[in-house]
């Protein structure tokens, strides 16, 4: 069986019932996919399966011939990060960074889906992703931000001249 | 790693009822959120595992009032359905978990441990839904009551209801969307005026509440004859005693948005 991984496609040699989580870190050496609870209730596993957040440690590979997996390794890399990206790193939306990777992704497909900057529509759409340093208030702040498309001068955020507040629509 | 299977992986109804057969020694994934935790966990090593993924039983369609909810259908779909089903539906766990777990899987799961499973089972009792399932004795239909007793060894195919003129459904609040439903009510009101009640969280599964339909015109007497109904239990989520407390006010709860609905 194959699977195509940040727009690679790979032929898949894990047994059949392995979790597409293990298959990306274990296989195919992706490891932005975090192991977390393993049992669907942390989001540090979320990637997209076709465009749609799905977490991995649920998926029996066996399940997904063909689907197309996007993880934060197809996003932007260090020089060139997508919006969402470089909004997380300017309203200080990481911290241990665990989580992290399940936000971006499940961040990165409210927005493809039209999602707006309503703090409310935010916190519904990643409301099954666990984080326990931030307090969420900045990582809806992130992506509040990218929804609405606002830019960032990365430059003046590493040099901590930059102070978050909360923005976006009612909360 | 998970232990070797036979895996199958039917391409329509008709493979995957052929795959299953009387059910015998055959683990089902639907969207997987139940039973794949067991298998990495490795406290389940199914010898023959039958993946629903392709089997073409995803469907929900309405013709005219009539509902049918193919077995594979995610919990997502049903969100936007009219009460009790669909804020029933996006009542469990968030988006992701709902984009991939199934009708099927949330009516056949097993009894949780630690806490009560199979939201959907109350909204699907209160509107009266037929089942159909295949397994020893070939495909069958019946009310999803009767099916609920006896569901293991059963393949889910569909289910089938007609829409209510009015439905409802009052849970008690989850603290995050993680936890389990601790207790809930629906409630559905046919076009001849009949009132159908049903819990989920009051039980070992989804359980009607005929008392308290009898008294369903007295919302409080209601409540209180809904106890007669249940069997209530200590779990991770709640007491019994905690149970006792909330199913009165969440059928006088269920009841009254019934009325104004």
């Amino acid at each position: 069986m194959n699977l195509n991984v940040n727009g690679r496609t790979h032929e898949i040699e894990s047994p059949p019932l392995t979790t597409l989580l293990d298959v990306l870190r274990e296989e195919l050496g992706v490891h932005s996919p975090k192991v977390g609870c393993e049992q669907g209730g942390c989001g540090a596993c979320t990637v997209l399966v076709d465009g749609a957040p799905r977490r991995s440690c649920l998926l029996p590979v066996a399940a997904l011939d063909g689907a197309e997996i996007t993880t934060v390794e197809g996003l932007g890399a260090a020089e060139h990060l997508e919006p969402v990206q470089a909004a997380f790193v300017h309203h200080y939306a990481a911290q241990c960074g665990f989580c992290t990777s399940g936000l971006l992704m499940a961040a990165t497909a409210y927005i493809a889906n039209g999602g707006t900057d309503d703090r409310e529509a935010i916190a519904e759409a990643l409301g099954g992703h666990v984080c326990r340093c931030t307090g969420y208030v900045k990582i809806v702040d992130a992506v509040a931000a990218a929804a609405r498309g606002d830019e960032f001068d990365l430059s003046v955020t590493a040099a901590g001249l930059f102070t978050t507040t909360m923005s976006g629509g009612a909360a | 790693m998970p232990a070797v299977t036979d895996v199958l992986l039917p391409a329509s109804p008709d493979e995957a009822v052929a795959a299953f057969g009387d059910g015998s020694g055959v683990t089902v994934i639907g969207g997987g959120t139940i039973v794949m935790p067991d298998i990495t966990a490795g406290r389940i090593r199914p010898a023959r595992t039958l993946l629903l993924a392709r089997a073409g039983l995803a469907g929900i369609t309405h013709e005219g009032s009539t509902v049918t909810l193919g077995a594979m259908a995610p919990l997502q779909g049903l969100v936007d359905l009219p009460a009790p089903v669909g804020p029933c539906a996006g009542n469990v766990a968030d988006l992701e978990i709902r984009l991939q777990a199934t009708v099927g899987g949330n009516l056949c799961s097993g009894e949780g441990a630690e806490a009560p499973r199979g939201d959907l089972q109350g909204p699907l009792l209160a509107v009266g839904a037929q089942i159909r399932s295949a397994g020893s004795g070939g495909i069958t239909t019946e009310p999803l009551e009767d099916f609920l007793g006896h569901r293991r060894g059963r393949l889910v195919l569909d289910l089938t209801y007609e829409e209510p003129a009015a439905g409802a459904f009052a849970a008690v609040d989850r603290p995050h969307t993680h936890a389990y439903t601790t207790l809930a009510v629906s409630a559905a009101r046919t076009s001849d005026g009949t009132i159908r009640l049903a819990a989920t969280g009051a039980g070992w599964w989804g359980i009607r509440l005929p008392s308290a339909e009898a008294a369903a015109a007295d919302p409080a007497a209601a409540g209180a004859a809904a106890l007669k109904d249940v069997k209530l239990h200590d779990d991770a989520l709640a007491s019994a005693w905690y149970r006792e407390q909330a199913l009165p006010v969440l059928v006088r709860r269920a009841l009254a948005r019934l009325e104004e609905s």
